[in-house]
């Protein structure tokens, strides 16, 4: 029987973080990871697609706006909306929202310029399968680095993802508050990083595979990969979980996950 | 002027007549224009005079440097490739090499300083990636003027912008540099960029173009009238009249740099190719006759096969032009399938234009008529030269001889305190988060220690082993004492680089100079480049390329003469890199090297008094070779926690950066500047901020200083312990001299953090 | 009489200069089937209400502005219109 997992890294034209979720994925966690070339329409059996960082299309337009036409997308969206695990981090989470995939849309910075710098994230969710490695409240030290990161959307979305827990990863200070100085880019309720309905599908700003490698001192994001492997081999256990119906997967946790302060201070 | 018959090269109808007044417009002196005749036997037509002008411009022919880079050193064992290809490479072990070059982009970011500084980073990248390389860091060296005029600003925000758009698109960190401020540079800003790059060392590749027959192809964006006469443009004095005539501005395109970056290397990775080259400066010109120059061959090219943005380019126009990301390839002939192959998989243009020939001419047809054709080699290598005589100026004579002794003392405590917090809010001294913020640190996970450490140190991929760099110039010390200040260069970023636990390996240099048919001017670039020699001599740092820079100069006024090092070092065990910040309290605090009575051309007499007078600091080479020797040792044997060069505000300030950049929060430290080495009868003002060169700020755990001492004694090193570190909540408590103060360090870390955002608050919202 | 006005002010790459970003899109165009498309380029619509004597002082007042921030003559050129009402 198949073990471990086998990840699939979208290489749109314009990505530059792809080698690094490789990085992650193989040097750090020990699996296996392959390329997927935008032009394909083979996603090539992969348990998990990954969007990665970078400037697909230059960002020209609007970022993820081009990339999110790619041959590859139609598989990709298919491959998503029938529950598979799928990540978008920085680029890859404005393809996903230019997708449909997620909700919302991701701007320029409140204060137009590119920031990079680590910042404080703190887990909202650790009922996910990107987050299951982690505990609840977990504060995290993760890079940022991107000029159209402020997370934006109707307020009743936001009330809507707020109120059924999808608010994965949120900007805090060291204290571990989600204060407006903590906030990066001006993100509405300082939201990092969200997943869809079902939580197959995560977006986040930050960086996670920036901090997976233990040469590089700081293996903060390292469990994101981690927990996907968790739900890789769960998912082989009981093919069942793989859910394809819109009820969200490990529902209780979900809706245990409510979490104390989970508002903004502004 | 009298006609010679042209037979096969026909002049294109419509060209203008040649003039002498024709010729002169082209940059060209009457005898250099009688050397052309001679060995042309005729009269070159209009194209042909464009492709001198370029090529024989300060740019590409360096005519008032030449004689004097060839003195520099540029050999060791650990140099693969010195000077006069696209970038140097040095071996790093295991089979790896590292390309790197520094390179200016300063007439172009004066006029449009968000492209300028944009096309100057993806000019560098080029330059590396065409060896093989693939870029793993960007350095950025940045001179503008005072922060308190709105010009400077301006620049300095689109510079920054620029800068960092174009490398956080392509994916490559901007890890480390350098930003000066100084009235000096008010209308002509420096932007020199540094990018580094690895290579397997049995794929590297050079610009060359062998082989009869081999396809010659352009390959990326297509050619536009963009920065028609760039190469000339940047060997002109930037006056008011220059940035009305300016060349069509060239806009950088990092999207489909990343592209070419990718399809380059995949080219590379495959053998399919025999040689590369970025068309940079001079596009199209410099890129066939260089590459030709290199193999001893010929390069047979017809424009009407060059892509073109634009209708009605003619000849010369496409010959000069620099849009940017094109990228000139001659490719093996059996595989130009294959490369066409590789590069339409990655979006790109490619088009065969020519081919490689055995007659040693540049030859360039329109639609098969010979418009351009011009023996290659008394092209590209006898560019004439000119050694010329050189004058101190009567402003730098009179500086020196200033009287200093007044400056010597502090009036009470609370001037040291005030002078100490005035040099934090220095922007040249101050945190440049500002800056590296808008800067993508850390993509490509090499990053183990990014800006605001000495030396920027990156990953290998030889297991185990870390890269450290560092870019460091000081114009100020080079007015006033050229030689001091090109040795200087050398030595400060070499003693950078150690303090991480690097040996220094060689260099890159970009020298950024006014016009040398100024004698003052030319007494300050002979003097820096035998300077700059004499310390890579000593420090075993050969010069592996480069860039000049000249003619950096408006209204008459020329630049501070800044001599930029961009050094690369190599530590075997990144386990054992040395962070720059203090680490933790309790730690013993030692200063290693002699403080002497230095005062002249300090930040100190700048900043608090305005003045930039005096003989700069000594630089000993035997001293600070011992000093790279110590620091490399001993961070190898683990003997220090932490490691700071003392040099813009001496000794106090080097102690108030370790102070207040230290992880985590800032430290507070005590420590008795009278217990550091030091020379006799040293003032007060070089006790606490002179700028003495070989010293650096060591700590180590409670109790270990011996090991400290010992490697001291070993390398002939002064050394002495001075202190310890405090706690978070601790004041800097310096004494020495008779004086004594205790700042909060989180009041100085708020001083040196605040500095630059302050006085850039306004402009937020800028956009270029 | 003084009265603010509807200003748009359109900006648009120079003739003859490279705009990567229009560039692209008419390739991801092309990608998408849509034939024929020879060029793009991409600018942008900057909407001010200006007080003003009058519309032509009011278009002068923005072409000033233009020079000085709105547009980068270097790289831009820029067209000023006063909207109805």
């Amino acid at each position: 029987m198949e073990v471990g997992m086998k990840v699939g890294i979208v290489r749109f034209p314009g990505s530059n973080c792809d080698a690094d979720v490789y990085r992650a994925v193989t040097d750090g966690l020990g699996e296996r990871a392959t390329y997927l070339w935008h032009k394909s329409t083979d996603l090539e059996g992969v348990d998990v697609v990954v969007l990665p960082g970078g400037f697909s299309y230059g960002d020209y337009l609007r970022a993820g706006a081009i990339a999110r036409f790619s041959p590859i997308m139609g598989e990709v969206i298919d491959f998503a909306r029938a529950g598979g695990l799928t990540l978008g981090i920085c680029n890859g989470f404005q393809v996903l929202c230019e997708a449909h995939l997620l909700p919302g849309a991701l701007v320029r910075n409140r204060n137009l310029r590119f920031r990079c710098h680590d910042v404080g994230l703190r887990v909202e969710n650790a009922g996910t399968p990107f987050t299951s490695a982690y505990g609840e409240g977990d504060l995290l030290h993760i890079p940022i680095a991107h000029g159209e990161g402020q997370f934006v959307a109707e307020a009743s979305t936001l009330d809507e993802i707020e109120a059924e827990n999808r608010v994965v990863f949120r900007y805090v200070d060291r204290r571990g508050q989600a204060t407006d100085a903590a906030n990066p880019n001006g993100s509405a309720r300082n939201i990092a990083g969200i997943v869809n309905a079902e939580g197959n599908i995560l977006g986040l700003m930050p960086h996670p595979e920036r901090h997976s490698l233990s040469v590089l001192g700081n293996t903060d994001g390292l469990a994101v990969f981690q927990s996907l492997l968790a739900a890789v081999s769960r998912g082989r256990d009981h093919p069942g979980d793989r859910r394809t119906d819109a009820a969200p997967p490990e529902a209780p946790e979900f809706a245990a996950g409510a979490v104390a302060g989970a508002g903004v201070s502004s | 002027m009298t006609r010679t018959s042209l037979e096969r090269v026909e002049a294109r109808p419509g060209d203008p007549v040649m003039s002498a007044a024709l010729v002169a417009e082209h940059g060209l002196s009457p005898a250099e224009w009688e050397q052309i005749l001679g060995f042309m036997g005729r009269e070159p037509t209009f194209t042909e005079l464009g492709v001198f002008s370029a090529m024989w411009s300060e740019h590409c022919g360096y005519k008032n440097s030449r004689p004097l880079l060839r003195t520099l050193p540029t050999e060791s064992a650990a140099v693969v490739q010195g000077p006069g290809e696209n970038a140097g490479v040095i071996d790093v072990g295991g089979g790896w090499g590292v390309a790197f070059k520094i390179e200016s982009h300063n007439h172009p970011s004066a006029v449009e300083p968000y492209q300028g500084a944009a096309t100057g980073s993806g000019g560098i990248l080029r330059d590396v990636f065409t060896m093989g390389a693939r870029p793993i860091a960007i350095f950025d060296s940045l001179h503008f003027g005072s922060l308190d005029s709105p010009q400077s600003r301006y620049l300095f925000d689109g510079v920054v912008r620029g800068v960092g758009d174009y490398g956080n698109c392509v994916g490559v960190p901007t890890v480390g540099g350098e930003a000066i401020f100084d009235p000096a540079y008010e209308r002509n800003p420096l932007i020199n960029v540094m990018c580094i790059g690895v290579l397997p060392l049995e794929r590297l590749i050079r610009g060359e173009a062998e082989g009869v027959g081999n396809p010659v192809m352009a390959v990326g964006a297509r050619t536009g009238r963009d920065g028609i006469h760039g190469a000339t443009f940047a060997s002109e004095e930037l006056d008011e009249e220059a940035v009305d005539s300016r060349p069509q501005v060239q806009v950088g395109d990092p999207f489909t740099e990343k592209l070419l970056l990718e399809a380059s290397l995949e080219l590379i990775e495959r053998d399919l190719l025999v040689g590369i080259q970025d068309m940079g400066a001079a596009g199209l010109t410099s890129s066939g006759t260089e590459m030709a120059a290199r193999s001893g061959s010929g390069i047979d090219i017809d424009v009407a096969y060059l892509p073109v943005r634009e209708e009605g380019m003619t000849p010369y126009e496409m010959l000069l032009s620099e849009s940017q990301e094109r990228m000139l390839l001659v490719a093996k002939p059996e595989h130009e399938e294959a490369v066409r192959e590789v590069l339409e998989r990655w979006d790109l243009q490619a088009a065969t234009i020519g081919q490689v020939t055995d007659d040693g001419m540049f030859r360039v047809r329109e639609d098969g008529v010979v418009r351009v054709e011009i023996p290659v080699k008394p092209l590209v290598d006898d560019c004439p030269t000119y050694v010329r005589e050189g004058v101190m100026s009567p402003a730098t004579a009179e500086a020196r001889a200033a009287e200093l002794e007044a400056y010597g003392s502090f009036g009470s405590d609370e001037e040291v305190d005030t002078a100490l917090r005035t040099l934090l809010d220095s922007p040249s001294i101050a945190s440049r988060r500002w800056i590296h913020e808008q800067y993508d640190t850390t993509v490509q996970t090499n990053t183990l220690e990014g800006p605001g450490s000495d030396a920027a140190v990156l990953r290998l991929p030889a297991e185990g082993r870390a890269l450290a760099a560092s870019t460091d110039g000081n114009g100020r010390h080079t007015w006033l004492d050229p030689r001091t200040g090109g040795r200087a260069a050398v030595a400060e970023a070499a003693r950078n680089v150690a303090c991480s636990g690097a040996r220094p390996l060689a260099v890159t240099n970009c020298l950024n100079f006014g016009s040398p048919l100024r004698p003052e001017v030319y007494f300050q670039l002979a003097g820096a480049v035998e300077g700059m020699g004499e310390a890579c001599r000593a420090l075993g740092t050969p010069v592996t390329g480069g860039n000049v820079s000249l003619y950096n100069e408006t209204g008459g006024q020329p630049v501070y003469p800044t001599p930029v090092i961009g050094m690369l070092g190599v530590i075997e065990d990144l386990e054992r890199r040395v962070p720059s910040a203090f680490r933790r309290e309790g730690d013993e605090i030692w200063i290693a090297g002699t403080t002497r009575d230095e005062i002249g051309g300090s930040e100190y007499l700048a900043a608090c008094h305005g003045l930039v007078a005096g003989l700069p600091p000594a630089l000993d080479l035997d001293e600070a070779a011992a000093l790279v020797d110590f620091l490399v040792e001993g961070a190898a044997d683990g003997a220090f926690a932490s490691a700071h060069d003392a040099s813009d505000g001496g000794l106090a300030v080097a102690l108030a950066e370790c102070a207040v950049r230290a992880e985590g929060g800032p430290l507070g430290c005590t420590v008795d500047l009278d217990a550091a080495p030091a020379g006799a009868d040293v003032s007060a003002a070089a006790r606490w901020f002179g700028e003495s060169h070989s010293r650096v700020v060591l700590t180590c755990r409670p109790g270990e200083g011996e090991r400290i001492a010992a490697h001291g004694r070993r390398h002939g090193v002064p050394v002495a312990r001075v202190g310890v570190v405090g706690g978070p909540d601790s004041p800097c408590r310096l004494t020495g001299a008779g004086h004594a103060i205790a700042p909060p360090a989180a009041e100085l870390a708020r001083i040196y953090e605040e500095a630059i955002p302050r006085r850039m608050s306004e402009e937020a919202g800028i956009t270029s | 009489m003084s009265r603010v006005w509807s200003v748009d002010v359109r900006v648009t790459p120079r003739e003859g200069i490279l705009d990567p970003a229009g560039e692209t899109i008419r390739r991801a165009l092309g990608n998408l089937g849509y034939e024929g498309v020879h060029s793009v380029r991409a600018g942008r619509l900057i909407r001010l209400e200006v007080e003003a004597d009058g519309p032509e002082a009011a278009v002068a007042s923005t072409e000033k502005m233009c020079e000085q921030l709105i547009a980068n003559p270097i790289i831009e050129d820029y067209v000023v219109r006063v909207r109805e009402g």
